[in-house]
């Protein structure tokens, strides 16, 4: 899309940054130790650890990734927001005090206070690194869309300017100044959604989104043998036909411009419907809807073809109660654009045609994920094994776990754990409003789903959009904080202490290390940010849960509640889930796309390996616990 | 190597009833999320039922499942401090449910 920045947005984003930035500074002279870097001295209030615990998990995933997808995709976008919530069940109810009262700093710890192997320090701290480095990626992709619109900055510029004043940050503050930024965060992100939600439904449903809002032009065709040979409005002509696995796309000539329709029949009659396009050509240049990018054509798109309340058919509905937008969104039509690409002689065009599609559908599940029609056993154990990963993949994330040591005691970690379900269950809800007004209200950008939570503050003011864009934007600096500091936790804890276990590291040793491991890591992040460029941060986020979940979550458990657990069971556990999950999320049909290959040549049609590679860690800790009794009773 | 406690904190006698209660009320909560996730996968069409306030099965039961892990929180949490109170008051061991 074509973004241009507005002045108010950046002043309001550079005075979140500065803002974000004087409060790690302040907080800077307080984390000397590294029991202050790491764990914010155990001195945090549980109030405040609460909402930072929110503001941790409200990542750029959440609100970005989230409110996207339901964007694009409706109630499967939501579908996450409720297995994000239900894994706080797992982490309240199993996790959050028997880690406590383990105490210690990071995941490894807590493994290695029972068992004293260091083979579960190694291994659990590789683990810790393998999923905050999955987890950083959206988060980086996340920054990246968000610069876009909000600073004119092409993406990669984002995901660099994030990566360094996380740097930034966590060199020089630690544990207490990510709390307090994500405390401070949390609580402006859950106050200024419902303030958007209200707008949604103040405004309403209507078939016309805006006033600026495209109209997309309908022509009748005449067909024969499939192909378009005369079409009603004469001022334009008929320059080229492609015939897709998606339909048949038009392209139309008028004034010089040339713009691409797709053809829908409706009984005896045809018609030819506006769509989107980019065209790259031959020579280098790209066309945006048939101009150049400065002519500003390629327009945000997402609107209702009918609305129905009560049996009747209006063009709008005025303010609607929270229950009866969603009632009428079900019983309404919404357009999608669907996208198609294909070649027009030497041309390469990217194509978003319209879709009309029942509110039915777009309310209950089936739009993203292939559990409906043409659906088949490995599609539907795909979605089984993404809820599975949500589910039991909070309770094993490094920087939710880090937060449990950060309280001062057990009773406060429980207490902090149900504030962050109340106030992330409140904005998950908030979600399901902020997607769906952004699927309606034509403020969405077809090449990314990303943005569609701040296009849609962008069509309530510009103030509403530049405060949202800078708290997403603090949202990703927050998170992105959090969960350095875990790897950096995991690297200086864990790691040097299993690599270099005959050197008595000091503290202040700990501190450089961990200060040291927090810029690689945060290189890394920046490239990999780079990289997955486009693709949606929730599902992105999934493969974080399920390596976690895969990973840590039977090793949390079975140390927990099976008594003959043992230490070469956990190391046994950790790495076969963490590399199964690894294996089939690297040779999946996503990652086959992203390596620029066909996704049906990938070696499986599973892009979540939950479901196998949960199962499997299990299986290796208690056939490792079992093999090992003898050492343990020895 | 073990870096001891990050904070120290007190033997906590109702952590074996704070267990027991945190499993039965996970596996309460695990089944009705099971439920739902079977659901969406094999029926999903069955979603589309209206169920309240004009809102379909699939709305009602995600909203649902918020609001219950919300309302098994503060029970958990009321059900626990009571727990706590009362043995730091007795100054017994917990006793299991």
């Amino acid at each position: 899309m074509i973004y241009t920045p507005s002045i108010l947005a950046i002043l309001l984003f550079s005075v979140i940054v500065i803002t974000v930035l004087a409060i790690s500074v302040f907080f800077a002279r307080q984390s000397g130790s590294s029991k202050g870097y790491f764990a914010a001295g155990g001195t945090i209030p549980w109030s405040v650890n609460g909402i930072a615990f929110a503001g941790d998990y409200l990542s750029a995933a959440s609100f970005l990734g989230i409110c996207g997808m339901i964007a694009v995709a409706g109630y499967d976008g939501f579908l996450y927001s409720i297995g994000y919530l239900a894994g706080w069940i797992v982490a309240l109810f199993v996790v959050a005090e028997p880690l406590k009262r383990l105490g210690k700093y990071t995941f490894a710890d807590a493994l290695d206070s029972k068992y004293n192997y260091r083979g579960i320090r190694l291994m659990a701290g590789i683990s810790t690194l393998v999923v905050s480095i999955f987890y950083l990626i959206p988060q980086m992709v996340g920054a990246g869309a968000l610069v876009t619109p909000l600073l004119g900055f092409p993406h990669y510029v984002g995901v660099i300017m994030v990566g360094s004043i996380v740097i930034f940050i966590v060199a020089t503050a630690g544990m207490k100044s990510t709390t307090y930024v994500q405390f401070i965060k949390g609580a402006l992100l859950i106050v200024f959604s419902t303030i958007l939600v209200f707008a949604i439904l103040n405004k309403g449903l209507s078939l016309k989104p805006g006033e600026t809002y495209h109209d997309f032009i309908q022509i009748e065709a005449t067909v024969e043998d499939n192909s378009v040979t005369a079409i009603a409005d004469t001022s334009w002509t008929v320059t080229s036909q492609q015939q897709t696995k998606a339909g048949t796309f038009v392209q139309l000539e008028k004034s010089g411009v040339r713009r691409w329709f797709s053809l829908e029949t409706a009984g005896n009659n045809s018609y030819l419907n506006e769509a989107l396009s980019i065209t790259k050509t031959t020579d280098g240049s790209v066309l945006y809807n048939g101009e150049p990018k400065e002519k500003e054509a390629f327009f945000q798109v997402g609107h209702l073809s009918r609305i129905i309340v009560d049996g009747k058919e209006i063009d709008k509905t005025g303010p609607l109660g929270p229950f009866k937008f969603l009632s009428t969104l079900e019983e309404s039509e919404v357009v999608l654009f669907n996208s198609a690409s294909f070649s027009n002689g030497q041309d390469s065009v990217s194509l978003w045609y319209q879709s009309p599609i029942s509110g039915k559908k777009i309310m209950r599940p089936g739009l993203k994920f292939k559990v409906d029609k043409g659906s088949t056993i490995t599609s539907k154990m795909d979605f089984v094994s993404l809820m599975l990963a949500l589910f039991f993949g909070t309770s094993a994330l490094p920087h939710v776990l880090i937060r449990y040591y950060t309280v001062p005691s057990p009773r406060d970690a429980r207490k902090s754990t149900i504030l962050a379900i109340v106030a992330i269950g409140f904005f998950y809800i908030l979600t399901m409003y902020i997607g769906l007004g952004a699927m309606v209200n034509g403020v969405l950008d077809v090449q990314s789903s990303n943005m569609s939570a701040p296009l849609l503050a962008k069509a309530f003011g510009i103030f509403l959009f530049a405060i949202i864009s800078a708290i997403a934007f603090a949202t990703v600096l927050g998170t992105v904080s959090g969960l350095i500091v875990a790897a950096a936790g995991a690297v200086a804890h864990d790691l040097a202490a299993s690599l270099f276990p005959s050197k008595d590291i000091s503290d202040k040793a700990r501190v450089v290390i961990g200060k040291t491991s927090a810029i690689s890591v945060g290189v890394i992040a920046i490239f990999l940010g780079i990289i997955f460029k486009g693709m949606n941060v929730s599902f992105l986020v999934g493969w974080a849960f399920s390596i976690a979940a895969s990973a840590n979550f039977p090793a949390i458990i079975m140390m927990l509640f099976w008594k003959k657990t043992t230490a070469k069971g956990i190391v046994a556990s950790v790495g076969t889930g963490m590399l199964s999950a690894l294996l089939i999320i690297l040779l999946s049909p996503s990652m086959f796309e992203r390596y620029g290959l066909p996704a049906d040549s990938a070696f499986w049609a599973l892009d979540n390996p939950a479901i196998i590679s949960i199962p499997i860690s299990f299986a290796a800790l208690i056939i490792g616990s079992l093999l090992t009794q003898k050492q343990k009773t020895s | 190597m073990d870096h001891g406690p990050a904070v120290e904190h007190e033997d906590d006698p109702a952590s074996e009833y704070k267990t027991r209660l945190g499993v039965k009320l996970f596996i309460i909560y695990g089944i009705i999320y099971a439920g739902f996730v079977i659901i969406n996968t094999f029926i999903p069409t069955f979603m589309e039922t209206r169920i309240i306030f004009g809102l379909n099965l699939a709305v009602t039961y995600g909203f649902g499942l918020i609001l219950l892990a919300i309302v098994l929180g503060l029970v958990y949490n009321s059900v626990c401090t009571k727990k706590e109170e009362e043995l730091k008051n007795t100054g017994t061991d917990g006793g299991v449910s």
